[in-house]
């Protein structure tokens, strides 16, 4: 059967068209590509986009309403919060510093993971011990509480914010990382390159790293989201990004003291992390659909 | 443990085979506690400062004085001998004490956590009696509108920030109906004597009507916003667990013997499909505990979760360390206790670790 089936079958599509295919059945994931593409355009763009500086305040203009209640108008879309600052405008540049994070949290975690997983793979022994514990060890905290004593520690910032929870999302791309390339190790292809020659750094970046990609990825977008989420609740807890810093988390912080008077402060931030996110969550699903071998048909 | 067992597993008398899955379980939980207890102690160390500065904080304190003090606490001491006693203490049951309140960090720790596991034991019943019926339901009509709807909810929910959903409820059913209190955990005018610590509990025990119902309306909220995630992962992984149970041949077996479709799915499929959900319903502790943190800081619940983020404000920094070392060994402990409960229904699991 797979001698006639070679013969008829036309030659497989490209890897990155089958991807494709699988990829855009997915309403939803679609849905979140074309809602991350948009929060990108809207940061890189603040500044011509924004109505307003994200600072400036308005002194004659506190806790106005947004334009379609009484007292409001479209001069200040979204309404403005309690020192007179557009919150139109402080979403729209807080999107630079949610996805900044996003990037900034997820490069370091995943080429640091990568680098200890690999190393835990190839080297095996009480190296490989050393990691994998060391890694068991993080993960027997919560995220956001390991995040919320780094930060502790270190002082709380933007800065650190992004590399505790760096640190937090590290056990997860190492466990994935080794187990994928302990998976890949065994296979034939891995053993032919050792036998025509190829050095350690060659079969670890070259002939096993990308055969690991599809887990990785998926995992690099979903922490992207939980990324979003937790700097997000360390800058609610003031523990993150510092005022004026229009980051979303941080103007829910602000908005607090105002939420049974001004419903919009409140509302509009957490509506920005939320969609944003859910779009991050939503793509990550998708890839991971797409990309796992098991699921294909 | 070797590959040369002389027997199936399954023929091995039962009692070693689950007390070797004991041991191995065991021999991994140790070294992660004195992982732990490593963290805990040089995380507070790499603060500038020695303890004693951090301790006096800004006052100041004269050379003379600070050298004592020192020495009083063994700070003079080389780090490993520091970390042992460290250690000893801890085994001893002995966690540190306040800067701020000089209390023993387990004993206030021990006060507040009643009103954590009240809120958190909330929290998960509220998503188990909604997440099951929904990702039963949604597993059994598949594809359906209420399938979707379902699935659409429960990734919102799973991507909600709760600090905000909790702002959000405040707004709504504190602000606009006034419905719900805002914070705390009982109206000021009842004083409740603990005796379990449990306010439900207590306030019945004492027989009064008024505080039971005040201590209930204060929870609400608090358990809503804290079961938002445990619920849609619980939904989910419903879901998921049913319809793969569903395909199963057992399944079509007895839909062949001619059994209604109630009991096929209330017991044939559901006890199969409880065994993920059940794992899944453990791991929710840790992110129980770190919603604990946000849920309790927005509604001021005087539980662990609000006690330790203002520790952080105030830089108690033994109250953090005690406080992460006791929040780690409730987690580990849990795990353990899960991963346990879940070998011993699995056979599969309980046998793995010896081929």
């Amino acid at each position: 059967m797979t001698e006639i089936a070679e013969s008829t079958i036309p030659k497989p599509p490209h890897p990155l068209r089958e991807f494709w295919s699988y990829f855009s059945e997915n309403r939803g994931a679609v849905t979140g590509m074309a809602v991350i593409v948009a929060v990108a355009l809207l940061a890189i763009f603040a500044d011509l986009i924004a109505p307003y500086s994200p600072i400036e305040q308005y002194r004659d203009h506190l806790l106005q309403p947004p334009f379609w209640q009484e007292g409001g108008s479209l001069e200040f879309p979204l309404g403005t919060d309690a020192v007179g600052r557009d919150m139109l405008s402080r979403i729209i540049h807080g999107a630079r510093y949610s996805l900044m994070i996003g990037i900034i949290v997820v490069t370091l975690s995943l080429s640091a993971g990568i680098a200890l997983g690999l190393a835990a793979a190839f080297v095996r022994g009480p190296v490989e011990a050393l990691i994998m514990r060391a890694m068991d060890i993080m993960l027997a905290l919560p995220s956001l509480l390991l995040a919320i004593v780094v930060v502790a520690i270190l002082g709380p910032s933007l800065i650190n914010s992004m590399f505790s929870l760096a640190i937090v999302y590290l056990p997860h791309y190492v466990r994935l990382t080794r187990a994928s390339a302990i998976g890949e190790m065994s296979r034939d292809y891995v053993t032919a390159s050792r036998v025509a020659g190829a050095g350690i750094a060659r079969l670890m970046l070259i002939t096993v790293l990308p055969n690991c990609a599809a887990p990785l990825i998926v995992q690099a977008t979903l922490s992207f989201s939980s990324a979003i989420l937790d700097a997000a609740a360390l800058g609610f807890l003031g523990l993150g990004a510092q005022p004026p810093t229009p980051e979303w988390g941080t103007l829910l912080a602000e908005a607090r003291e105002f939420v049974l008077r001004a419903w919009w402060v409140v509302t509009f931030p957490g509506l920005a992390i939320l969609v944003t996110v859910l779009a991050f969550n939503l793509m990550g699903d998708g890839l991971r659909d797409a990309l796992d071998p098991k699921l294909k048909r | 443990m070797g590959g040369d067992s002389p027997a199936h597993p399954a023929l091995q008398p039962f009692p070693q085979t689950v007390f070797r899955f004991l041991i191995s379980r065991f021999g991994m939980v140790v070294p992660t506690f004195f992982g732990v207890t490593v963290v805990a102690f040089f995380l507070i160390r790499l603060i500038p400062g020695d303890p004693i500065e951090l301790l006096v904080g800004e006052r100041g304190i004269d050379p003379e004085r600070h050298a004592y003090l020192l020495k009083e606490f063994g700070y003079d001491r080389p780090l490993w001998q520091q970390y042992l006693g460290f250690v000893g203490n801890l085994l001893n049951g002995d966690f540190g004490t306040s800067i701020v309140t000089r209390e023993p960090v387990l004993s206030e720790f021990m006060t507040l956590f009643p009103a954590t596991i009240e809120l958190s034991f909330m929290a998960i019943v509220f998503a188990l009696a909604i997440g099951l019926p929904v990702g039963i339901l949604a597993a059994v009509r598949r594809g359906s509108v209420f399938d979707h709807t379902v699935m659409g909810i429960s990734l919102t929910g799973y991507s909600m920030p709760i600090f905000w959903w909790g702002l959000l409820l405040i707004i709504l059913f504190s602000g606009m109906l006034g419905w719900t209190p805002v914070s705390g955990r009982i109206s000021v005018l009842y004083y409740i004597e603990p005796i379990t610590g449990f306010m439900l509990i207590d306030s019945l025990l004492i027989d009064d009507a008024g505080a039971f119902k005040s201590a209930l309306s204060h929870l609400i909220l608090p358990t809503i916003v804290l079961g938002t995630i445990p619920l849609a992962v619980i939904a989910r992984q419903t879901r998921s667990a049913m319809l793969e149970v569903l395909g199963e041949d057992y399944i079509r077996t007895a839909h062949a013997k001619g059994l209604g479709p109630a009991r096929i799915i209330g017991l044939h499929a559901l006890r199969n499909a409880m065994i993920p959900v059940i794992t899944t319903i453990g791991l929710q502790t840790g992110v129980l505990l770190a919603g604990a943190i946000l849920t309790e800081t927005i509604f001021a619940w005087p539980g662990v979760g609000n006690w330790l983020v203002n520790s952080i404000y105030r830089r108690d920094y033994p109250s953090v360390q005690g406080g992460i070392l006791l929040v780690a060994c409730i987690v580990i402990t849990v795990n353990l206790l899960v991963d346990l409960a879940y070998g011993l229904v699995n056979p599969r699991i309980r046998h793995a670790g010896q081929s």
